[in-house]
């Protein structure tokens, strides 16, 4: 049973971090990475590691999303490639 | 090229896969990440230091000095993060906006 | 730069950050002080109090900077490295290697001791952290060319 979750949360991950890749618009790729990093956190708490879950949480989702929002309000929205 | 790169990610991703095979099962007791040090750490952390929750023991007791260089390399970013970006605006407009105008000694009316 | 400081100025964003902010900073401190308990500790719980500072500067913009002066995340940052370096060296000054809780005050019950070295330690590392990831926040926000 959490064998199978591990394989679904590992599945939904690559297909966030491909989104996040490809998607244009770089702050829908700055929220689906935010979304990547709590799911990042719940694959954590889920292998046992509660603390790297906490930390993942704080820091993935909370703290690199507002650092990467800061520097993309100098910048434009659209990617390059 | 796009092509080319996908197809690299698939191969090392295919190599990762294959190589993982190997891995020991989660919570083995004979793999060699529970065989060594850590039945020392499981068995005494609470004898030790009265501390319920294990990984906080061997993260600020036993390998304390690991977490100190930690904390030591976290100021240095956030100093070095100061000092790079701080100097560059002084020098685009020339006005006193910094924190620390000490720091630049060509900057108008810091310290020489 | 200009986009964080004419903020979009609203009542609802206002009254909803003042009365989330503090719940986050009980939060954060009940991370840093029950590492020995739960999971957590210094890190996340400092990180946790960068991020309601963080709120303050995104929601307030100018009027943050009188609650949390732009001096303050550098001075903190630097005063809990410093108090952590002076906590390793207690126990050297008896005899002990560096941070061996165990040996800082002699005569007492090491396993206290280290009870209370690993809270210190976990203090220290919060305030670092809040403070570092403050200062780098403030930074890349007014350090940035216009």
């Amino acid at each position: 049973m959490i064998g199978q979750l591990d394989f679904w949360l590992m599945l939904v991950l690559l297909l966030f971090a491909l989104i996040a890749l490809e998607v244009r618009d770089l702050l829908a790729a700055v929220g689906v990475l935010t979304g990547y990093s709590f799911l990042m956190a719940l694959l954590f708490a889920e292998l046992g590691a509660p603390d790297v879950a906490l930390t993942e949480a704080a820091l993935g989702a909370g703290l690199t999303g507002v650092f990467f929002l800061v520097a993309l309000s100098f910048f434009d929205r659209e990617s390059e490639d | 090229m796009r092509f080319a790169s996908i197809l690299l990610l698939a191969a090392v991703g295919g190599f990762l896969l294959w190589g993982s095979g190997d891995l020991p099962q989660r919570g083995d007791p004979e793999s060699p990440a529970s065989t060594g040090i850590s039945t020392y750490y499981i068995q005494n952390a609470y004898h030790d230091s009265d501390t319920p929750n294990m990984v906080t023991a061997v993260l600020a007791d036993y390998r304390g000095f690991d977490t100190f260089g930690e904390a030591v390399v976290v100021t240095a970013a956030a100093l070095s993060c100061l000092v790079i970006l701080l100097r560059r605006r002084r020098r685009e407009d020339g006005s006193e906006t910094g924190v620390f105008p000490d720091l630049d000694g060509d900057a108008p009316g810091g310290a020489a | 730069m200009k986009s964080l400081t004419s903020h979009y100025d609203s009542l609802f964003l206002h009254v909803v950050t003042k009365a989330i902010v503090p719940l986050i900073q009980i939060f954060a401190l009940y991370v840093i002080t029950h590492g020995h308990y739960s999971p957590g500790g210094g890190f996340q719980g400092g990180v946790m109090m960068a991020a309601s500072i963080l709120l303050l500067r995104i929601t307030l913009g100018e009027a943050s900077y009188r609650r949390f002066p732009r001096e303050a995340g550098l001075a903190i940052a630097g005063v809990a490295t410093l108090l952590f370096c002076l906590l390793g060296f207690a126990s050297v000054v008896f005899g002990g290697n560096f941070l061996e809780y165990g040996m800082a005050v002699p005569g007492a019950d090491p396993v206290r001791l280290r009870y209370w070295g690993i809270f210190w330690a976990e203090v220290f590392i919060g305030f670092l952290v809040w403070g570092a990831l403050v200062a780098i926040y403030d930074a890349l926000v007014t350090g940035g060319v216009e």
